[in-house]
C-alpha cells in the first residue's frame, strides 16, 4: 500500500496539472514576455522593446479613460448591488408580520421571490445584454422603456439611453446591478436564516426597532459574507467586457464614454492592427489593478470573526 | 454554539421589564410591523416585476411579427408566430449552435469534474513534497483576470492546432474551470471521514479503486454543486469562444450565434427572429433552474458561503 502511493499521486495529478500548466500558467507567464515586445500581427518576429508598451499606455488618454470607467464600475456597481441585496434579503427574512411567539418572520412567498430574483443569475450575460439593448431601444415608440414612459405620461423622461454619452455608462451599470442582485438576495438570505431567532427576540424585547436590529445584529453577523460578495462583484465590475461589447453603441461608444480596459485590450489585439505587445501590457495593467483591489478588500474586511 | 444559550434572555427580560412600558412598546412595535410589512411587499413586488417582465417580454415578443414588436412593444401577440422560432432554429443556425454548446459543455463539465476531483483528492488526502505549491498554483488561477491571458492563449491554442475547434474549446474550458473546482473539492474531501477509505485500503483495494468506488460516491453532494456551477458557467461563456472559436461559423456556440443575430437583425429587421433566438438560449436554463432551483441556488452560492 505504501509503495503505490507516489505512483498514484503522479497518475492522478499528471493530466490536470499538464492541462493547467499549458493552457493557464504558460499563457500567464508569456503575457509578461509579450508585453515587452513590439509584436504586431504584421511582423512575424517580435523585437524586445522593454517597457515601451507600458510607456505608451501611460500616455494614452483612451487607456486612462477606459480604466476610469472600470474604477467607476468598481466603486458603484458592488455598493448598489450589495445594498439592494441586503435590503431585499432583510425584507424577505425579517419584514414579515409576526405570528404568535415568533419574534421575526419572513414575508409570505419569500421562497417565490427568491426564485424569481435569481433568474438573471442563470442566464448568460449575452442574453441579458442583448435583451436590455432592446429594452433601451431609443425610439419613443419601439423601445420597451421609452414606450412605458410614454404610456404613463412621462414623455419628458424618454431618452436615447445607450446613445446618450452622459448616461450610457450608467445604463450599463443598471443592467449589471439588475443581473446580480438576485444572487446576493439568496446568499444573504442563507446567511440571515442561520442567525438564531433568539438574538432578534432578545433585542426586540429590549426595545430595539427592526432598523436597529438590522444594523446592530444582521449586518455585523454577515460581515464575512458581505466581504466575499464584495470581491465577487469587484471581479465582475473589473471585467464588464460582454456587457459593454454587446450593448454599447460602436463598441465602447458613444465617444468612448463606455469603453473598459478588457474591451480596449480585445480591440487592440484582435481588431485594430493586431498590436499584441500593447494588448499584453494592458493585460498586465489589469492584473495590477485587480491585485490592488484584492489586497485593499482583504485589508478592510479583516476583523475578528463572530461565532454563533 | 447551540440555540439554547440564548433561551433565558427572552422570558427573563419579560419578567424583569417594567410592565406598562413594555406593553406600550409592544403596541407600537405591532404597528411598526404592519407598516414594514406593507412597505416590504411593495418593494418586493416591484423588483419581482422588474426581473420578470423583461424575460416574459422576450418570450411573448418571440411570437409576434417584427412590425408588431416595433410598433406595439407592450401588446400581447395577436397570433402565435411560431415561424420566428423555426426561422431562428434553422435559418439563423441557432439549432446548430445549440447542439455545439451542448457538446462542448457536456464534455468540458465531465472533464472538469473528473480531473478537478482527482487533483483535489490527491491534494486533500496525501502528504508529499510540493503539495502546497501545486495547491496554490491551482487556486491562484482564481485571482487573475482571464482577459489578461487572451493574447498568449490565442497563440498557445494556435500552435497546438486546437484554435477554432470544439475539442480545443473543451480543453480550455476545463483548464479555466480547474481553479475553483480544485479549491472547492479539496476542502470538500477534507471534510469526509478517513475511516472508510482506510478500511478499503486495508482490505486490499488500490488507491485508484478506493477513489472511484468509495470517495466519489461519498463526495456526490459536492460534485453535484460544483458540477452545476460549471455547467452554468461554461454554458454562458462568451469571451473565450469569441477569441478562440472565431473561425468557421458551423462551430460556433450559442452565445456567439446570439451576438451575431443581434448584429444581423439590425440589417435585416428580423426582430421576431432575434427574440426567438433569445428565448431559445433562455428557456432551457430557466426550465432546468425552476425544476432544480434548490440545487442550483446552493451550487452557485456554495463557494461564497465558505
Amino acid at each position: 500500500m505504501r509503495h503505490g502511493k507516489y505512483r498514484f499521486i503522479i497518475g492522478f495529478l499528471a493530466v490536470p496539472l499538464a492541462l493547467y500548466g499549458v493552457l493557464v500558467i504558460s499563457p500567464f507567464v508569456q503575457d509578461f514576455q509579450i508585453s515587452m515586445t513590439n509584436w504586431s500581427g504584421l511582423t512575424p518576429e517580435k523585437h524586445w522593446v522593454g517597457l515601451a508598451n507600458y510607456r505608451k499606455i501611460i500616455h494614452d488618454d483612451l487607456f486612462w479613460k477606459a480604466l476610469w470607467h472600470n474604477v467607476l464600475l468598481l466603486l458603484i456597481v458592488p455598493v448598489v448591488t450589495l445594498a439592494l441585496g441586503l435590503f431585499f434579503a432583510f425584507m424577505l427574512n425579517v419584514g414579515g408580520r409576526r405570528k404568535g411567539s415568533a419574534s421575526v418572520a419572513g414575508v409570505r412567498g419569500a421562497g417565490f421571490y427568491k426564485i424569481i430574483y435569481f433568474f438573471p443569475q442563470v442566464l448568460s450575460v449575452t442574453v441579458i445584454a442583448i435583451l436590455w439593448q432592446q429594452i433601451y431601444n431609443p425610439d419613443p415608440e419601439d423601445g420597451l422603456l421609452n414606450s412605458l414612459l410614454g404610456h404613463i405620461g412621462l414623455t419628458s423622461l424618454q431618452q436615447s439611453w445607450l446613445g446618450d454619452p452622459s448616461i450610457a455608462l450608467a445604463c450599463i451599470m443598471a443592467v449589471m446591478i439588475w443581473a446580480n442582485v438576485g444572487f446576493y438576495v439568496v446568499l444573504f438570505s442563507a446567511g440571515m436564516s442561520s442567525i438564531p431567532g433568539e438574538i432578534y427576540e432578545a433585542s426586540l424585547l429590549d426595545g430595539a426597532t427592526r432598523l436597529t436590529t438590522f444594523f446592530r445584529i444582521t449586518l455585523p453577523l454577515l460581515r464575512d459574507t458581505v466581504a466575499t460578495g464584495w470581491v465577487y462583484m469587484g471581479i465582475i465590475a473589473m471585467d464588464a467586457f460582454a456587457y459593454v461589447q454587446l450593448m454599447s453603441v460602436n463598441n465602447g461608444g458613444p465617444n468612448e464614454t463606455t469603453d473598459v480596459v478588457p474591451l480596449l485590450l480585445y480591440k487592440t489585439a484582435f481588431r485594430d492592427n493586431s498590436q499584441y505587445g500593447l494588448a499584453a501590457a494592458m493585460g498586465v495593467a489589469m492584473l495590477i489593478v485587480t491585485l490592488v483591489f484584492a489586497v485593499l478588500t482583504l485589508r478592510l474586511s479583516r476583523r475578528e470573526r463572530i461565532e454563533f | 454554539m447551540t440555540a439554547e444559550t440564548f433561551e433565558p434572555t427572552g422570558p427573563a427580560s419579560e419578567k424583569t421589564g417594567a410592565r406598562p412600558k413594555a406593553n406600550a412598546r409592544w403596541g407600537w412595535k405591532r404597528s411598526e410591523g404592519l407598516v414594514l410589512n406593507a412597505f416590504s411587499h411593495v418593494f418586493l413586488v416591484v423588483w419581482a416585476l422588474m426581473v420578470g417582465v423583461p424575460l416574459l417580454w422576450a418570450l411573448w415578443s418571440s411570437f409576434k411579427t417584427s412590425g408588431d414588436i416595433l410598433s406595439h412593444p407592450w401588446s400581447l401577440p395577436t397570433h402565435l408566430h411560431f415561424e420566428n422560432w423555426s426561422h431562428a432554429w434553422s435559418k439563423a443556425n441557432m439549432g446548430r449552435y445549440f447542439i455545439n454548446t451542448v457538446i462542448v459543455v457536456g464534455f468540458s463539465t465531465v472533464g472538469t469534474m473528473l480531473l478537478g476531483s482527482m487533483a483535489a483528492y490527491v491534494l486533500a488526502r496525501f502528504e508529499f513534497p510540493l503539495n502546497r505549491l501545486i495547491y496554490f498554483l491551482f487556486v491562484g488561477g482564481m485571482a487573475f483576470p482571464v482577459v489578461m491571458v487572451l493574447v498568449p492563449l490565442f497563440f498557445v491554442t494556435k500552435n497546438l492546432g486546437i484554435l477554432n475547434t470544439l475539442p480545443g474549446l473543451i480543453l480550455v474550458y476545463i483548464a479555466y474551470s480547474l481553479p475553483f473546482t480544485v479549491f472547492f473539492m479539496t476542502s470538500f474531501f477534507k471534510t469526509l471521514p478517513t475511516s472508510v477509505a482506510e478500511a478499503a485500503l486495508v482490505d486490499g483495494a488500490s488507491h485508484t479503486r478506493t477513489f472511484f468506488q468509495i470517495m466519489v460516491p461519498m463526495a456526490k453532494p459536492g460534485i453535484i454543486s460544483i458540477g452545476i456551477f460549471n455547467v452554468l458557467g461554461q454554458w454562458n461563456q462568451y469571451l473565450l469562444p469569441l477569441v478562440l472559436n472565431q473561425g468557421d461559423t458551423s462551430k460556433w456556440v450559442l452565445t456567439q450565434g446570439l451576438a451575431d443575430l443581434a448584429v444581423q437583425q439590425g440589417y435585416q429587421g428580423d426582430w421576431g427572429g432575434l427574440f426567438a433566438g433569445l428565448s431559445i438560449a433562455m428557456m432551457p436554463v430557466l426550465a432546468v433552474y425552476v425544476v432544480f432551483q434548490r440545487q442550483v441556488q446552493a451550487g452557485l452560492t456554495a463557494g461564497a458561503l465558505k
